[in-house]
């Protein structure tokens, strides 16, 4: 093997990479706020619903659990403007992330609300809270600290997914990588330093959310049943 | 621009069978891949544990759409082009080894520690320890959690289409160019990943469930 690493064509690409970190972690935080968001509402109506919006939800669940995001991805991005919705690849990006994220998050979110005893409820019942109110003050809160990491874990996950948003061009890290090999002819410089950028990434947050984890609700979340 | 027509329906359905067979070879890569890494895992030397994490962290870290670019261009690099279908197999059978060593330590670490003990005071070397005390109760842990994570990597064989290995999402990506449908190609793409893969979420969920009054007695 006589290859040589020529990686100085990738550092002059550095500003590009960097603009492509910052949109990869936009991306990904602002699909993870609107998926939380999605997925309190969706737990919500998969466990206190009537039964029509219990069924739905879950068959939303299953429907995207069982499917590649690619698939959706392109759905999504080529499905929307025969419909007359314009959309830019970000925009597109972003809606397929947070349609696929929030099946996922539904369910994380789903467990910590079953984790909280049913007794719970049903005191709050006894003492005429509304369900809505119950929810709100009493499930959620607890059922948030118990989510807390399994949360963290589907951020890293959804964060190391949004790379396959290159394939409709969304500029995000590893479509701006794709830029840069092209121009260099050097693919596996450029994506073994993008590689390199997202394996700090999703170590800096795992170590993030433990710290999180531990500073918040002092002990770890094993043992807190 | 064409119509869409049954031959088109049958393209895709036909295409699925590369979906399966790339699936079939990723678990058997990974399989191998992953049973190294879980024995690696859990061994008593420092080194080879610190491999086993060393590897997972590395894997579990990076998107798997990199890592199949770098096993495609990587062969390139080395001067042993690999093509698609080598590229896939082996990328999906390296990234499965990550997670599916990760899954079978912890069902190597439910197995009581007395089990080992009693096994090496009977005299039993390694390899008739694991293979005739140790693997075979990690086994019934190991199955649920490894059906679910087949469901995750039949859905993940998709990126194969990105370097260009026509499997069924490429082959709906083609006829979407074409004839322009997408609704109607990817609803069936969906449906055939669907098909595949619920069954298993399913059983996945019931050997689940199965395990778990199973350990509660």
């Amino acid at each position: 093997m006589e290859y040589v690493f020529h990686f100085g064509d990738i550092w002059e690409a550095r500003d590009e990479l960097l603009d492509g970190t910052l949109l990869t972690l936009r991306l990904s935080a602002v699909s993870m706020v609107l998926s939380l968001i999605v997925a309190v509402i969706g737990a919500f109506a998969r466990t206190s619903g009537p039964a029509w919006l219990r069924g739905i939800v879950a068959a939303y669940v299953e429907l995207i659990r069982n499917t590649p995001f690619l698939v959706q991805l392109f759905m999504i991005f080529f499905g929307l403007p025969t419909l007359g919705v314009r959309l830019d690849a970000n925009t597109g990006a972003l809606i397929a992330m947070v349609l696929n994220g929030s099946a996922y998050t539904i369910e994380i979110v789903r467990a910590g609300i079953e984790s909280i005893g049913h007794g719970q409820t049903e005191a709050a019942l006894a003492l005429g809270l509304s369900r809505l109110r119950i929810f709100r003050l009493i499930i959620l809160p607890q059922a948030l600290r118990v989510v807390v990491p399994p949360l963290g874990s589907q951020f890293i996950l959804l964060m190391l997914n949004s790379s396959i948003c290159s394939v409709i061009s969304a500029d995000e890290l590893t479509a701006a990588t794709q830029d840069i090999q092209a121009r260099t002819f050097r693919p596996f410089e450029a994506f073994i330093v993008a590689a390199g950028i997202y394996l700090c990434l999703s170590l800096a947050f795992s170590g993030l959310f433990a710290a999180i984890e531990r500073f918040a609700f002092g002990a770890p979340a094993e043992g807190r049943r | 621009m064409r119509q869409l027509n049954l031959g088109d329906i049958e393209f895709l359905l036909l295409a699925a069978r590369w979906t399966i067979l790339l699936s079939l070879y990723a678990a058997i890569g990974g399989g191998i891949v992953g049973l190294a890494i879980a024995l690696m895992r859990t061994s008593t030397k420092a080194t080879l544990r610190w491999i086993a994490i060393v590897y997972i962290r590395i894997f579990q870290g990076t998107p798997l759409l990199l890592q199949l670019f770098l096993v495609f261009f990587g062969g390139d690099m080395i001067g042993v082009p690999l093509g698609p279908w080598v590229s896939a197999v082996l990328g999906f059978s390296l990234n499965a080894g990550a997670f599916l060593g990760e899954i079978w330590r912890g069902a190597i670490q439910a197995v009581p520690r007395g089990q080992i003990e009693a096994a090496k005071a009977l005299g039993l070397h390694f390899v008739p320890r694991m293979l005739r005390v140790v693997l075979p109760q990690a086994l019934r842990v190991a199955i649920p959690p490894t059906v679910g994570f087949v469901v995750n990597l039949i859905k993940s064989t998709s990126l194969a289409a990105i370097i260009g290995f026509v499997e069924v999402t490429r082959a709906g990506q083609m006829l979407n160019n074409a004839t322009f449908r997408p609704f109607v190609i990817f609803g069936v793409v969906s449906a055939i990943y669907f098909v595949l893969c619920y069954p298993l979420t399913v059983a996945s969920r019931r050997l689940e469930r199965r395990l778990a009054l199973a350990t509660k007695r």
